[in-house]
């Protein structure tokens, strides 16, 4: 059943002209921008970045080297916009500059930046050992547009980092595609998302518990795809825009209560984004939700105080992903969820709401001043004494787990959804308690 | 645009890295809170004091002007190269040297960020009081070149009163040391006090010698909401009459209330025509009895309702209201002159009237509100100036509620200082002796005019 899709319409530049205008130049941003605050220079900040957008439209500075270098120093996390006096989607702004850039500047956005890093001898080690092997090791099954290929296709993967290892079998190939729920209930559609699909099934895993524990039929469209925010992190309209229009065929042929997000980027990419791209868009981003606040919502809390649990469960810090902060009701959803699990202390961390240092292809491109964020990360994360760090994203959770590996830290990082589903499983088949730790994945260095 | 040879020479002294001239930093550092854009030739970013000086004598040989920038959040235009040359940024010098616990000192870099201070000290149990709006992110630096202030001053007074010392680098290159280490010190001219306020016409600051005091062990936030702006200045004049002097007392007139009330839903009763947020600090028992007291006080001045903060959370909504003043004004029109006048607080009525009665005769909405302990009125005109005749109106605005505030005996800036767009009116405010004596003091420490020149005084 191929259907007429609305052609998805990407907002130009030139259309973010009014929203620019609001930007009065007050400095607040400065307060709260993650590469700011490493960097120190008003080039990585807000507001310079919204001046030199500006200027680029309006013909007072080319496309060159150091704009794009400005405008690739974002971590698209939104902070600055969430506290922005007078509400700048900055993160948008900087997208849509960075099309802009890439329409001048060749498709490979940040290729001419790339190519100076290219020069420095350190990192072309990298490239020689890392590149061939990644390519050849991880990327067999993933599809050419899959954020995981952004993600990972530079040189910039450092041998140093510790990454996750991929999945032996994809979460979508290992379930049908319908599961049943309970009779009177409604369906529901999961967006698996590519880290989840390729490298963390086991959220996925812990998502179908859940969604079943609370009655719903589940729908896991086989032919959805990435939810695109890599590709227009990378300034790459055209890809997110071919993703965009698949995932609205993929999930317009169902009748569903939700579209379920597991990953928090997902979901800013699924809503955020999507639904600047046409009514049909528009139209679809109101029935995605991100899944915790769904599950607080069908009153998962009640049953999962409920269910028994060691009582040597290590305590578990939050790190709340920045893609769920733009809604308090859904940024507390992750922590009433933890709260609920019995036996888990929840242990406070501070600034437990602060960019991971991520960014999607930002660490690639800026992994020293990523790196340093992540150390931050980490080092909140020792002070607190808590024995896991739990979170809501799967991005998170690899930049988290490389940063507590960087720091020499043996604790892990998981996600929300592997507790819940391990909880829930545990309650579902009394006699085999004490399962393998979900937080002990399996994880290679490369 | 600097040629080769001027641009080596400040490589030289800085090094290759902390020295640009491309378009995107130049734009970057073009700008400040006045939405006035003036590009520099060079952005250069030195490490100390003494890479400062040698800039300055560089500049001086060269006549290159140099433009003093902390975070560039001023309102005045104060950090603006508007003549180009080099914007000279203090970032980079952002140290906490010492928290001295024994004798209430803190000495600092200019770059350091008021908050970050704050934080420090607090963690020890003390206190650095004032709190200009920008205290996020704004630096100690631009706080003393500007003399910043906030709602805390009208019981702890301005940052000049916690200036100690300073180390400085005059105009000409030369490195000084004013003031001390001490409460007391009287030995030569009080260059502190000159040096405090002075918008980075006279030095460029360097080093910050800070008093502090012991944190308050407690606070407590209260919003009365009256039926008339009459009533909350007689309850300001009241509360301070009965020897109680809360921390801050904020206010907002109807027009700001009216603002708020369109765009939020902070349940701001329609009958409120001016409120105020009175916090006060001490003790735990004291400020209970305290907030007691104040109650009592207002009471019969016209109040509609109050509500009394009972935890932090509770506080925290409560400065919620003001808070969401400024993001509510640009729902009014897009563009801002925002005016920071300051009359004796018993004036204040009188001075919103003048206001009033303004913003009706020229059409054009003003929107007031600020720190009604001290006077001190944000007076916000909003105009559209894609309309015709808006700006000049604004203008127009702009000079009557000048001369109206210093008819009352008041001064056309509290807190933001002169700059650029007070330049203009600055005779309306001081005698011609007066001025000649500042631009004597001027000349004497910068004969070149290569510091910050175009700020305070307007040259022809």
């Amino acid at each position: 059943m191929k259907t007429d899709i609305e052609k998805p319409r990407l907002k130009t530049l030139s259309d973010y002209r009014p929203q620019m205008a609001q930007c009065v130049k007050c400095g607040l941003c400065r307060a709260h921008c993650p590469v700011f605050a490493e960097r120190g220079r008003e080039t990585a900040v807000a507001r310079g970045k919204i001046t030199l957008a500006q200027a680029l439209l309006d013909g007072d500075i080319g496309p060159d080297d150091k704009v794009a270098k400005s405008l690739s120093q974002c971590l698209l996390c939104g902070t600055c916009a969430r506290h922005c006096p007078n509400q700048v989607p900055v993160d948008s702004v900087v997208l849509a500059a960075r099309r802009e850039l890439a329409a001048h500047r060749g498709r490979s956005l940040f290729g001419r930046g790339l190519a100076a890093v290219l020069r420095r001898p350190r990192l072309m080690q990298m490239l020689a050992f890392g590149v061939p092997r990644l390519a050849s090791l991880l990327f067999r099954r993933v599809p050419r547009q899959s954020g995981l290929r952004l993600r990972f296709s530079t040189p910039l993967l450092s041998r140093q980092r510790s990454l996750p290892a991929f999945a032996r079998k994809s979460f979508r190939r290992s379930h049908a595609e319908f599961i049943a729920g309970a009779p009177t209930r409604p369906v529901v559609a999961l967006f698996t998302g590519c880290m989840i699909n390729y490298i963390y099934p086991k959220v996925g895993e812990g998502a179908l518990r859940a969604l079943t524990a609370v009655g719903f039929h589940v729908v896991i469209p086989k032919d959805q795809g990435c939810c695109g925010l890599p590709a227009l992190s990378a300034g790459d309209g055209d890809t997110a825009r071919e993703l965009a229009a698949n995932n609205l065929r993929a999930f317009s042929r169902h009748d569903l209560a939700h579209i379920v997000t597991l990953c928090a980027s997902c979901h800013s990419g699924m809503t955020r984004y999507f639904r600047d791209l046409g009514p049909a868009y528009e139209k679809l981003s109101e029935r995605v939700t991100d899944i915790h606040s769904l599950l607080v919502d069908e009153g998962l809390e009640t049953t999962l105080r409920d269910l028994p649990r060691p009582a040597t469960a290590p305590g578990a810090a939050l790190h709340l992903p920045c893609h769920l902060q733009h809604d308090a009701r859904q940024a507390a959803a992750p922590g009433r969820l933890l709260d609920a699990l019995a036996g888990i202390e929840r242990v406070p961390m501070d600034k437990s709401e602060a960019c991971c240092g991520l960014g999607g292809t930002f660490s690639l491109y800026h992994y020293p001043t990523s790196r340093r964020l992540g150390a931050i990360k980490a080092e909140a994360f020792r002070r607190s004494g808590a024995g896991r760090l739990v979170t809501a994203c799967p991005g998170c959770i690899m930049q988290l787990q490389d940063s507590l590996d960087q720091a020499g830290l043996p604790q892990r990082a998981c996600h929300v959804l592997e507790l819940l589903g391990e909880a829930l499983e545990e309650a579902h088949q009394p006699a085999r308690t004490n399962s393998s730790d979900p937080t002990r994945a399996e994880k290679r260095e490369l | 645009m600097f040629d080769c040879r001027i641009l080596r020479l400040i490589q030289d002294i800085v090094g290759e890295t902390h020295v640009s001239t491309a378009d995107s930093d130049r734009l970057c550092y073009s700008y400040d809170a006045t939405q006035r854009r003036h590009r520099p030739d060079a952005v250069v970013w030195p490490a100390d004091a003494e890479q400062i000086s040698r800039l300055l004598k560089m500049a001086n040989a060269e006549q290159i002007p140099v433009y003093p920038r902390g975070a560039g959040s001023g309102f005045t235009g104060g950090s603006l190269p508007i003549r180009g040359g080099l914007a000279l940024v203090t970032t980079r010098l952002n140290s906490i040297l010492r928290i001295d616990q024994e004798n209430l000192i803190a000495e600092v870099e200019p770059g350091v960020v008021t908050e970050h201070l704050q934080q420090a000290v607090e963690a020890l149990g003390l206190f650095y009081p004032p709190d200009p709006a920008s205290l996020k992110f704004s630096t100690l630096g631009g706080n003393v070149a500007e003399c910043a202030g906030g709602p805390r001053c009208v019981k702890y007074g301005v940052t000049k009163d916690y200036v100690l010392g300073l180390e400085v680098v005059l105009p000409q290159g030369e490195i000084i040391r004013t003031g001390g280490e001490t409460m007391k010190g009287v030995v030569g001219y009080d260059l502190t006090k000159l040096l405090v306020g002075s918008e980075g016409t006279l030095g460029v600051i360097t080093r910050i010698i800070l008093k502090l005091l012991p944190l308050p062990e407690a606070k407590k936030t209260l919003l009365v909401l009256f039926d008339s702006i009459d009533g909350a200045a007689k309850a300001v004049a009241a509360i301070i009459g009965a020897k109680i002097i809360p921390s801050t007392l904020e206010f907002m007139d109807a027009t700001t209330i009216d603002c708020v009330r369109r765009a939020t839903d902070l349940g701001l009763p329609e009958a409120a025509r001016a409120l105020l947020i009175v916090e006060v600090d001490g003790d735990a028992s004291t400020i209970e009895a305290q907030a007691g007291r104040i109650l009592q006080i207002v009471a019969p001045l016209g109040v509609v309702d109050t509500r009394v903060a009972a935890n932090a959370a509770e506080s925290e909504a409560l400065w919620q209201v003001r808070r969401s003043v400024s993001p509510s004004l640009r729902k009014i029109n897009p563009d801002k002159f925002n005016e920071d006048i300051c009359v004796p607080r018993s004036r204040l009525p009188e001075m919103i009237r003048i206001i009033e009665a303004i913003s009706i005769r020229l059409h054009i909405p003003i929107i007031n509100f600020g720190h009604a302990g001290d006077g001190n009125i944000h007076v916000n005109i909003m105009v559209d100036k894609a309309e015709p005749d808006q700006e000049q109106k604004a203008e127009q605005a702009i000079k009557e509620i000048f001369t109206a505030t210093l008819r009352l005996g008041g001064t056309m800036s509290g807190e933001h200082g002169v700059g650029l767009t007070k330049a203009p009116y600055l005779p309306l405010e001081l005698e011609p002796g007066a001025v000649a004596c500042m631009k004597a003091i001027k000349q004497a420490l910068d004969p070149n005019n290569i510091l910050n020149p175009g700020k305070i005084f307007l040259e022809n």
